[in-house]
């Protein structure tokens, strides 16, 4: 073992690599390692693992941590530990640490390599199964490790067998329905104390696995009774582990016990070379191999006593402990600086309950245990009841104490929560152990009442007269310990935390400066400036070239469906609310969906490519919404039909030429291509070489201006995009953004779902009463359009609004009310609210739309927008302000 | 010793020394029989005393008092709704918040810190803008806060331009915040206990005694209990009950999920949420932060739910709150939200006479308590539903009168 330098409360200190930073400071004869978080009492090391409630340390060093037990850290060299009173703290710097994840399907995971755990391995590995053995320690062995003893070579040598994963230092943190578990492995804290961004510094791993062993083992347990808190108090477990590895800065020891553990830790602590000046055991009458051992190393033994009170040194550490009968009474001290408790064995359960395995409480072993076997999980070792050994534990959890002792005799150490509160909790009306645990705050820090679970459902019990599975039951919710925000966001920072999706031809758009909006997952251009530009005057200036010239825009983030099949016009039929099935073959036509209230979905246009193949097109933000809304009607309500839905958004990029000049460019891009509005009419498709490339172009329109829509595979996008950019220049081709999209839409009063929609809005609620058909039978939505709501009067209408002040544009999302109300201050009546609102160049000023109540028989009354500030009046008109006769589509 | 950190956390106050009987038997009837002791049924009985005068009440619990949804949430409190009903309800349950703690005579650690709704998009500004004008023709306090606005109020938020989802804008209500939930429900039921309620724990509803369309008490594991009345309020398994009165709820169970870390130094004294990239988040008094995210998306009556949400929310909390990377995970844990078509509740009447039901809050439960329990004590003492319950009839789903608050809530009410 090699010597390594630490820092604990910047004093320097040695210890063996390897060791638990708590190991390390028994070493160094330090007991008190830190105040309790509320009573400002000092306390030491409990326990030996993840079980610890007292010894937390904040970690300075490397990637550093907040709160962190000391029992599990295994320290390097340049580790920096403070002390914590448990309270982390965040510091304002960044972790730079890597952080993983990886998934993995096996056939059987053993959580614990125990024995038991190791047996299961064995066995499964045997039967040709391919295992993974997880275990939270360095080491594998469970409490042979601890007991120095050597771990059978036909055991330990299943770790390396090929159908055998192990990690070491893993814990896994929850177990789900389905075999489905997720660990995280420690791969770099025992290496050194450096920052680690190449090897990952915790991975976590999702393993989903046909069987599940549960082989936990089991934490020992304290009792309570007066000042049971004080540095030199441990688990006997714990502090016969320690100082047999030289950790021992104990000259004496009392050891009180309820079962035969106790005994077999007072051997090895005399064997180490502390006087044991007593075993203090519950029981009147002792007996066994572990007993007689006891005795044989001549350690006194009294029985039918237990701990009642401990009295300290100067320093706060523990002096005697004072021993009597479970009533309290005849008590009398017997020095010690080390009092080892023994109360019992807890197993882990926690696993068994993340999946509503419920343990049952053994009375023989005084233990809650999960005797479980199925196809999923089965459980092995401590955690199944099989405890070895000869421990003949009493059910016993603490004598008799009066109030004032009550007061500081611990049952919660880390939550400062004691006897007297658990008592309040009882004479209150609690009885559930979750009433208990909230009234007290007992097993609600760090460790989750890993110690103190059992402990409090035996005092209920105790408390009431009853077993202590007759309280309820232990419930664990996961992780199992406490796991860092960024070890399970993993590489989902920064950029990633979400795909971003961007076009073939997003590259351009980066290089010309334009800003970026996002759009769902997609980044859209939104404008694009030119130099001293600023976004007002770069939309007004692209409005103004797509109305009097030629705009270009990639339109390409469009969710577009692939749909074929021979029932894809009926499908469709029922999808859209107007009629599909009669389109020719090589035409577009516009579609609304709605959900089945009746509803405005999402729209889109659909071409027919041929007889039974349909390309539908969504919105951006609603392609994926839209894709599981035809899958949901075809598996669950039509699976009779025959059609098949592919999404094909990504394999399509779509560049739209828009304006008047668009026929003459699309002239140049296609040459072979008669473009006159006689041979290819708006809402027609055609098949042409655009550019070298095979494209289908779509004459449609969403600005109202004569339009080509030109749609490639994606590879194509950017050499399209650049051919439209040249051929175009002497046409002074403008490319536009979404800002300019949203705006000559809403000029000609087109909606857009999600904007001039919420999920409220009918077709006829925005002006669209003309795409509802008539002749149809059904489609989704239609029976709703009946319902008496659907139906009424003073639903909210689509309308314009102009303001009066034609150079204000109007907040999207104020609140209209009508004329008369201009001054009446909140809470006042309102009639509706502005959807889209933008300045125009095509008007020569602001204009709106808006959502009214009973807006299309409103058009042309006054209305008034109060806001913080100021009272905005307008008045209402139709949503159309561009073109309402529709001539400049074809050009 | 040197260098040791010494930071402090609040204890909180004792408990009182009786809260209720701790193991009270049912009586033969009652004039009301209230399902369900979370928040919202022992609201319910607590108003039924003060406001009706009706004491003769009994809210039985198939589990342990407040151990649903209401010792499960993120304790959320605020009442910046989009729609005038939900701006009805939610904003006379705040009002009521405001003088709770007093009136019951409990401590209920409620704090109007301020509620923060941010936005990451163009059209995540527009809706969340919608919200804010809503609120001001209300007259709902609200108020619109710039990215360094937001700083300003919370410095932990990353409102840096070139992460994934920058923050562009934000609702702010300041009349907002937390309460402690345990507390709360206690509170209640301490209060209703002192004016006579019964509170019978491990008692579960098997059945309803009706005659001829009309309830006349309910069958439990702890025997047959008559009623005059019957307040169903057991949100996500409200469906089973009314099953078993015949008639059916358009509600789906989901769970949903919350996570906390262990105690840390206090770094948020607000609550932000954010829809677009799914986190909400509370420090609460001692000093964890609490948080949540979306529902899962399937069904069920399990409390737990998949750990990728967890994931999810995590990676979004890392990159909106960059303090938060070293933050510890200590517990996670799911409930059941009962979710109507329109995510909002269902209050009033039902096809059987006197039986009452009071359900579907989704996600939004926790700060609706008080104004829920006011409304449905009002609507089961004057046998008709009361004002602001109305728009929530059960009909409204034969009528299409629908409170759609999905658009506008966004992931957590």
């Amino acid at each position: 073992m090699s010597t390594v330098n630490f820092t604990f409360d910047g004093k320097q200190y040695s210890g063996q690599k390897g060791e638990s930073l708590a190991s390390a400071l028994l070493r160094n004869g330090v007991l008190h390692f830190t105040d309790s978080s509320y009573k400002d009492r000092p306390r030491g090391v409990m326990g030996l693992w993840v079980e610890e409630p007292n010894a937390l340390v904040n970690i300075d060093s490397g990637a550093g941590e907040p709160m962190v037990m000391s029992t599990t850290i295994e320290i390097v060299d340049g580790l920096v530990a403070r002390s914590s009173q448990g309270v982390g703290d965040l510091p304002d710097t960044r972790d730079n640490s890597r952080y993983d994840k990886v998934n993995r399907h096996v056939d059987v995971l053993v959580v614990g390599a125990g024995t038991a755990g190791l047996e299961a391995a064995k066995k499964y590995s045997d039967q040709g199964k391919s295992v993974i053995v997880v275990d939270d320690k360095p080491a594998a062995g469970g409490h042979l490790v601890y007991l120095g003893q050597a771990v059978p070579a036909d055991l330990l040598s299943v770790l390396d067998r090929e159908n055998v994963t192990y990690l070491p230092r893993t814990t896994v943190q929850g177990l789900y329905d389905q075999g489905y578990s997720v660990a995280t492995e420690r791969r770099t804290d025992h290496l050194d104390s450096k920052v680690h961004t190449e090897m990952s510094r915790i991975r976590t791993w999702h393993i989903r696995a046909d069987h599940t062993v549960l082989a936990t083992g089991a934490f020992q347990r304290h009792l309570v009774f007066a000042n049971n808190d004080r540095p030199g108090i441990m688990l006997s477990h714990s502090a016969a582990t320690y100082v047999s590895n030289g950790a021992n800065p104990f000259k004496s020891a009392v050891v009180v016990t309820v079962d035969n553990q106790g005994y077999r830790d007072a051997v090895r602590l005399s064997q180490a070379g502390v006087t044991v000046n007593a075993i203090v055991d519950i029981r009147n009458n002792p007996s066994g191999p572990s007993v007689e051992a006891a005795k044989a190393a001549g350690i006194e033994i009294i029985t039918g006593k237990t701990a009642i009170d401990t009295c300290e040194k100067e320093d706060g550490t523990v002096k005697c402990v004072s021993v009597g009968n479970p009533d309290g009474s005849d008590a009398a001290c017997i020095d010690g600086d080390l009092i080892a408790v023994s109360g019992g064995w807890t197993p882990v359960v926690h696993l068994a309950t993340f999946v509503g395995i419920k343990p049952t409480w053994d009375a023989k072993l005084a233990a809650f245990v999960v005797k479980h076997s199925d196809s999923l999980t089965s459980t092995a070792g401590m955690l199944a009841g099989d405890f070895g050994g000869d421990d003949n534990a009493e059910i016993f959890f603490g004598p008799t104490l009066t109030t004032e002792q009550a007061l500081v005799a611990f049952v919660d150490y880390q939550r400062d929560a004691t006897y007297r509160d658990f008592k309040r909790a009882i004479d209150a009306g609690m009885r559930s152990i979750e009433h208990v645990k909230r009234y007290t705050a007992i097993g609600t820090a760090h460790d989750q009442g890993k110690t103190s679970g059992t402990v409090t459902m035996g005092l209920i019990g105790q408390a009431i007269g009853k077993a202590p599975d007759e309280i309820g039951s232990l419930t664990f919710r996961p992780p199992y310990i406490t796991i860092p925000f960024a070890a399970l966001a993993g590489r989902d920072r920064g950029l990633l935390s979400d795909p971003e999706r961007t076009t073939p031809i997003h590259a351009w758009h980066v290089a010309s400066g334009a800003p970026m909006e996002d759009v769902g997952q997609w980044k859209r251009p939104w404008y694009f400036p030119k130099s001293g530009e600023n976004m007002h005057a770069a939309v007004l200036r692209e409005c103004a070239a797509v109305r009097e010239g030629v705009g270009v825009m990639d339109a390409s983030t469009l969710g577009k469906i692939d749909i074929q099949g021979k029932d894809a016009g009926q499908f469709l039929d029922m999808i859209y609310t107007n009629m599909f099935s009669t389109l020719k073959v090589g035409m577009s036509r516009y579609g609304l969906m709605c959900g089945v209230d009746g509803m405005v979905f999402d729209d889109g246009v659909t071409t027919r490519i041929s007889e039974n193949h349909w390309l539908m097109t969504t919105t951006t933000g609603g392609a994926a919404k839209v894709l599981d809304w035809l899958e949901e009607w075809l598996q669950t309500e039509w699976p009779h039909l025959e059609v098949y839905c592919t999404s094909v958004t990504e394999q399509i990029s779509t560049v739209a030429i828009v304006g008047p000049k668009s026929r003459e460019l699309m002239s140049r891009l296609a040459p072979a291509l008669d473009v006159s509005n006689e041979a290819f009419a708006f809402m027609e498709n055609k098949h042409a070489d655009v550019a070298g490339v095979p494209a289908r172009i779509a004459r449609i329109s969403f600005s109202g201006e004569l339009a080509y829509e030109i749609n490639v595979p994606a590879i194509y996008g950017l050499h399209i995009w650049e051919a439209v950019m040249s051929q175009g220049a002497d046409l002074n081709i403008t490319p536009y953004g979404t800002e300019t999209m949203h705006v000559l839409r809403a000029e000609k009063g087109f909606v857009i779902v999600g904007q001039e929609t919420d999920g409220t809005q009918t077709p006829d609620d925005l002006d669209m009463s003309w795409i509802v058909s008539k002749k149809k039978d059904d489609f989704i939505g239609k029976r709703s359009f009946s319902r008496a709501d659907t139906a009424r009067d003073g639903r909210h209408q689509l309308v314009g609004i102009l303001a009066d002040d034609g150079s204000y544009v109007i907040p999207e999302g104020a609140y209209i009310v009508a004329g008369a109300d201009a001054n009446t201050a909140p809470p006042v009546k309102h009639i509706g609210y502005i959807t889209s609102s933008y300045d125009s160049a095509a008007l020569g000023r602001s204009f709106a739309l808006a959502l009214v109540a009973n807006g299309l028989a409103r058009k042309g009354e006054k209305i008034a927008i109060p806001m913080a500030d100021r009272v905005v009046t307008g008045v209402i008109t139709d949503s159309v302000f561009v073109d309402k006769e529709n001539t400049r589509r074809d050009g | 010793m040197a260098n040791m950190t010494r930071r402090r956390t609040v204890e909180l106050p004792d408990h009182p020394d009786f809260l209720w009987v701790a193991e009270q038997k049912p009586k033969k009837s009652y004039d009301v029989i209230i399902i369900g002791a979370g928040g919202h049924g022992l609201a319910t009985a607590y108003y039924l005393a003060k406001n009706h005068g009706i004491t003769n009440v009994a809210v039985i619990e198939k589990g342990w008092l407040a151990g649903g949804n209401m010792g499960r949430n993120t304790t959320i409190i605020r009442s910046n709704y989009l729609w005038d009903e939900s701006a009805g309800i939610y904003d006379h349950s705040l009002k009521l918040w405001e003088n709770l703690e007093e009136e019951v005579g409990y401590e209920m650690f409620f704090s109007q810190r301020g509620v923060m709704t941010l936005a990451h998009s163009v059209s995540d500004v527009r809706s969340k803008q919608r919200n804010f004008y809503a609120n001001h023709v209300n007259a709902v306090d609200s108020v619109w806060l710039t990215p360094e606005e937001v700083k300003e109020i919370a410095p932990i938020v990353n409102i840096s331009e070139d992460i994934r989802y920058p923050v562009m804008g934000a609702t702010f209500q300041p009349r907002g915040g937390i309460a402690k939930h345990d507390w709360v429900a206690w509170g209640y039921a301490k209060a209703a206990a002192d004016l006579g309620v019964d509170i019978i724990q491990n008692c579960e509803v098997t059945g309803f005694d009706i005659v001829n369309g009309k309830v006349k008490g309910v069958k439990t594991t702890q025997g047959d209990i008559a009623a005059n009345k019957v307040g169903m309020v057991a949100a996500g398994h409200t469906s089973v009950l009314a099953n078993m009165a015949g008639f059916d709820v358009p509600l789906q169970s989901r769970p949903l999920q919350a996570l906390v870390s262990p105690l840390l130094e206090q770094v948020l004294d607000t609550v932000i949420m954010s829809g677009a990239v799914h986190v909400y988040v509370s420090q609460a008094h001692k000093g964890e932060l609490v948080m949540g995210a979306g529902t899962d998306s399937y069904n069920s009556y399990a409390q737990r739910g998949g750990f990728h949400v967890i994931e999810h929310q995590l990676a979004a909390a890392c990159e909106l709150f960059p303090i938060f990377e070293r933050a510890h995970l200590l517990r996670t844990w799911g409930g059941i939200v009962d979710i109507a078509p329109d995510a909002s509740p269902i209050i009033g009447l039902t096809p059987v006479e006197n039986l009452y039901i009071n359900s579907g809050w989704g996600t939004g439960g926790f700060k609706a308590t008080p104004g829920s329990g006011w409304v449905m004590a009002a609507t089961i003492a004057n046998g008709e539903p009361d004002a602001l319950a109305k728009p929530y009839a059960l009909d409204r789903f034969i009528s299409g009168h629908l409170i759609d608050e999905h658009g506008a809530a966004g992931v957590a009410h």
